[in-house]
């Protein structure tokens, strides 16, 4: 599994989870419109954090936020490498 | 000692018969409490120690069991040193309580200094002495604290204080065994031997490092009628082998949040016994024992001032005034142990729900999902009741898009098989927070672990943030 199908997989499952439905996942979809909310995102970042040994969002690493869901995708693949 | 004073901890011993059967048990030897009375375990007078202030520490509890008797109403001060206590924080303990002499079993070279270099041995063997001094002193006995991080605190006490919870002195029990898994060096632990000493019966005691399916061979082939362990103890105890105990009458839990998950395998496990969970620190003393078999604590017990205890709760924890508390902290410049109306925050997170108080864990332990809270406690509960489940340890995890997240490390038990796959045990244990709690307080992640490390004092070892 690619770093992005594993992205897409983990956000459909928190949505389902969380009994949201997520609008469709394009690169250029803006984070905050994709219909997860704060506890969602916080939750994906903990489990992909789990499933790629990284979390390229945290204090001392150089990843800003993501605007996008593209970028979103990027910070882990680059993370990764 | 001026007449009207409290007897010493040997005076009580011996003011009344004491049974021949009466006995010690450590995990290499063993006494009988009427030796007690006229033996000696130091290597040097007893005067010789008169007013002085003592750090006692030997490699085994048991050796300071027989050290404290001795001790109690010749020495000033009493600094009972646990096992795991870090040597670096030996030199600033040693200066608050302006120790001048060390009582050990040790040969080693010590790994700090005393100012006034003295050093008594002191054994696990009695030998008994000719004449004991009459008791001189009112001794302080310094009890450390078992905060999570840095420096213990010493809370002083005294024996009339240690000793104010326990009923029944001296009769003879004849088939009261107690067994603890406590280290008797801290305060749960001492209630339980002084509890024994002075209250009747027997006492076995787990020997350092001891593996708990040895200890509870030990507890059976002893007879075991009264054991007290911390819930995670207890919850190790389900998870031997062999672990029936058919004298059992009473298990107590004290120390940890007990769940009615716990009380009711307890009370599947020991159908004969009284399940009981008790409520005490280091600092505020005895406060309550809870013995109807359900989690959480009764109304009356908080609401109504008991045996010189009163309570209340204040910003969400409890407060304790009571005459079993601990005295102050040791030391120049150390916070104040009570507020100004001699009330202790024990720093436990009391909440009220359906008709009883229930306990939420430390305030220190809070996870801050996004500004909301989360007590671990509350939500282990939760995990704990899934069957398979035999622990859990609920943490926060620091999180780029909520500050924190609560993470759960789960032990699962021996109901769980090979054939259980950890995609669906992850996927029912979310199923049961979620249904439980709301949304920031259910688990983002669950790991499943083969160990969760427990602390010497029988707690989990919890590392917060």
């Amino acid at each position: 599994m690619t770093v992005r199908q594993l992205v897409i997989s983990h956000m459909n499952r928190v949505a389902e989870e969380q009994r949201l439905s997520l609008a469709p996942l394009t690169d250029d979809l803006v984070l905050l419109d994709c219909g997860l909310d704060s506890l969602g995102f916080a939750i994906l970042a903990a489990r992909l954090e789990d499933e790629l040994g990284v979390d390229p969002f945290a204090a001392g690493a150089s990843a800003g936020l993501p605007v996008t869901l593209g970028q979103f995708v990027q910070t882990y693949e680059n993370a990764g490498r | 000692m001026p007449a009207g004073d409290p007897l010493s901890l040997r005076e009580t011993l011996g003011s009344g018969p004491i049974h021949a059967e009466r006995i010690l048990c450590g995990f290499e030897a063993r006494v009988r409490f009427a030796d007690l009375l006229n033996g000696s375990t130091l290597q040097a007078p007893l005067a010789e120690l008169s007013g002085c202030s003592v750090l006692l520490r030997t490699k085994d509890h048991f050796a300071t069991a027989l050290a404290l008797v001795q001790l109690d109403g010749a020495a000033e001060r009493i600094v009972v040193a646990p096992s795991c206590l870090p040597p670096g924080h030996l030199p600033a303990l040693i200066r608050d309580a302006e120790v001048d002499v060390l009582v050990t079993d040790s040969e080693e070279p010590e790994d700090f200094e005393l100012a006034r270099e003295r050093r008594i041995r002191c054994s696990s063997t009695l030998v008994a002495v000719e004449k004991v001094p009459r008791a001189r002193h009112r001794t302080e006995w310094l009890l450390l604290t078992s905060g999570t991080t840095g420096l213990p605190k010493m809370a002083v006490h005294d024996l009339a204080g240690l000793t104010g919870a326990i009923e029944g002195r001296t009769a003879y029990a004849p088939r009261l065994v107690w067994g603890t898994f406590y280290d008797i060096r801290r305060y749960g632990g001492l209630q339980i031997y002084l509890r024994a000493l002075l209250g009747g019966g027997s006492l076995v005691l787990a020997g350092s490092g001891e593996p708990i399916p040895d200890f509870l061979k030990r507890l059976k082939a002893r007879r075991v009628t009264h054991l007290s362990g911390t819930p995670s103890h207890w919850r190790r105890v389900l998870m031997t082998p062999l672990n029936d105990l058919p004298d059992l009458r009473y298990a107590r839990l004290s120390g940890e949040i007990a769940d009615q998950a716990l009380l009711d395998s307890l009370k599947r496990n020991y159908p004969q016994a009284k399940i009981g969970h008790a409520y005490a620190s280091t600092e505020a003393g005895v406060v309550f024992d809870v013995e109807d078999g359900l989690e959480g604590v009764p109304l009356d017990l908080i609401d109504k001032p008991h045996e010189g205890v009163e309570m209340k709760i204040v910003d969400g924890t409890l407060r304790v005034r009571s005459v079993r508390g601990a005295l102050r902290y040791a030391g120049r410049d150390k916070p104040p142990l009570k507020d100004a109306d001699g009330f202790v925050d024990t720093g436990d997170v009391l909440r009220l729900a359906n008709g009883r108080y229930h306990f939420l864990g430390r305030k220190g332990g809070i996870v801050n999902v996004g500004g909301l809270k989360v007590h671990p406690e509350e939500v282990e509960a939760i995990i704990n009741r899934h069957p398979k489940v035999r622990m859990s340890l609920v943490r926060a995890r620091k999180n780029p898009f909520t500050g924190s997240v609560v993470v759960a490390d789960v032990l699962l038990n021996d109901k769980a098989g090979a054939s259980t796959r950890a995609k669906d045990m992850e996927k029912e244990i979310l199923e049961l927070c979620r249904n439980a709690l709301p949304e920031h307080k259910v688990p983002a992640v669950i790991r499943f672990v083969t160990n969760l490390e427990v602390a010497h004092s029988g707690k989990l070892v919890r590392h917060y943030a």
